[in-house]
């Protein structure tokens, strides 16, 4: 079976370590929040200017002026720190972020990204999302693993505009976990009762399937 | 003697000398930090053909949105836009220019500008459109493009508290673009929530150094929710 959004975030949640400044993108990745295992402390940076983001806010908590980069209504745990956006890419070009995680529409085997627009449809513009994979050392990306037609948003090579270059290393989809190198996807982890073949088949780039794979574990 | 009261009293003096075809450069995330007064005295004005940087461009009946109803927007340099119809309206029929640029970028853009820095390198958005006509370069295996800064003829700040003289304290995530826009003006006019007496500000608590400001005004402030999102009731 596919995953669904909210296993999607689980998967990735496996990924934060104890200790973590960690950055996530709107949709999918603000839901890696809600599982972030009980033994291990992490702290959210949100890209407008919030190191230490809480979850959303009470009514009588509401406050205009506390957001995230997705413009929701946010608090701010104990011990959070607010700055200026140049301050906050500071942190994300520099390198200071330990781990991102994004959406795209398309990722290709040579860790290409793109995420930010589809020519033709109205352009609403990269965000911060260019300024997170450039900086970024440890980016996951989560997205499904072929669109609603079918068609694989793992390839050989991006179509859209790129988003960044040579920058992503892991993807977790609905149907798998993979790792980026060497020009080639790598199978590490697939969805509970979901086939190698059936991956395969979704995988339009350049696929390594070294083993046995097996199937990812979920609490 | 005025010496160092950068106080207004009236919008019309706020905004005193925008002049068509200027750029304006805006603070605010969203809805979050905006200069609410100072936009709707631009609306007042009428003033046209204008530049506004700006990370986004409001929605349709609130923040620089407002703006463009009497099409008063040539350009927008922002990183996100089109939460609003007639933005994308304009934008499509060509009315409107739009110069994409990362969010990192656009900050970095302002801070340069207000520090006197020319340009710089950043490794976002090479090998993308945003690279397409730039200067590229390697340092140490690594690729990065040249940005070049930007600074306004106007920046528009919205501001927590100010001292008479010009020493801001934000608010919040109410600070965002607002610190680096204030530096980026060739006349920075912040519109605040309170003015309290100098001295009252602690000097390790001000967030920007009156030196940027020009103008400060008393504002009052709807702060609207662009998306309320609540914790979970069990």
């Amino acid at each position: 079976m596919a995953l669904t959004r909210e296993q999607i975030a689980m998967r990735v949640a496996q990924e934060l370590r104890d200790g973590y400044y960690v950055n996530l993108g709107i949709g999918i990745p603000t839901l890696v929040a809600n599982y972030v295992p009980k033994n291990i402390e992490v702290m959210l940076q949100s890209e407008n200017g919030l190191l230490g983001m809480g979850p959303y806010p009470t009514k009588d908590q509401v406050d205009a002026d506390m957001i995230n980069a997705g413009k929701e209504t946010v608090t701010a745990i104990s011990g959070a720190s607010i700055f200026s956006s140049a301050e906050s890419f500071a942190m994300i070009r520099g390198g200071h972020v330990d781990l991102t995680v994004l959406g795209a529409f398309e990722v290709d085997q040579n860790g290409n990204i793109a995420s930010y627009m589809i020519p033709g449809k109205l352009v609403k513009g990269m965000g911060g999302a260019m300024d997170l994979v450039a900086g970024a050392q440890n980016i996951v990306v989560t997205m499904t693993h072929a669109d609603k037609r079918g068609n694989s948003k793992l390839l050989e090579s991006c179509t859209l505009p790129l988003t960044g270059v040579d920058c992503i290393r892991k993807v977790v989809t609905d149907l798998a976990v993979m790792e980026i190198k060497d020009g080639a996807f790598h199978l590490l982890e697939r969805a509970p009762g979901v086939s190698v073949e059936e991956i395969q088949q979704k995988t339009a780039g350049k696929l390594v399937v070294e083993g046995d794979i097996p199937e990812m574990k979920f609490e | 003697m005025a010496g160092f009261d950068k106080v207004v009293h009236s919008y019309e003096e706020a905004m005193q000398g925008l002049s068509d075809g200027m750029t304006v450069i805006a603070g605010g995330f969203g809805l979050c930090g905006i200069p609410e007064g100072l936009i709707a005295q631009i609306k007042t004005m009428g003033t046209k053909e204008l530049t506004f940087v700006s990370n986004n461009c409001g929605v349709d009946d609130f923040g620089l949105g407002l703006l463009l109803e009497d099409k008063q927007i040539k350009k927008m340099v922002s990183s996100y836009v089109g939460e609003n119809a007639e933005f994308e309206r304009q934008f499509l029929s060509g009315e409107l220019e739009v110069e994409l640029t990362p969010q990192g970028t656009l900050a970095e853009k302002m801070r340069a500008g207000g520090a006197g820095i020319p340009a710089f390198y950043t490794a976002t958005g090479f090998g993308t459109p945003v690279a397409d006509g730039k200067e590229s370069r390697e340092f140490n295996g690594r690729n990065y493009i040249l940005e070049e800064s930007i600074t306004g003829d106007f920046a528009i700040i919205r501001a927590w508290k100010a001292d008479k003289t010009g020493n801001l304290v934000f608010r919040d995530t109410a600070m965002n673009f607002n610190p680096m826009a204030a530096t980026a003006g060739k006349i920075t006019v912040v519109e605040v929530e309170e003015i309290v007496e100098v001295g009252e500000l602690a000097p390790t608590e001000i967030h920007t150094p009156g030196i940027y400001v020009n103008r400060v005004i008393q504002g009052d402030f709807e702060k609207r929710i662009e998306r309320l999102t609540l914790a979970k009731q069990d």
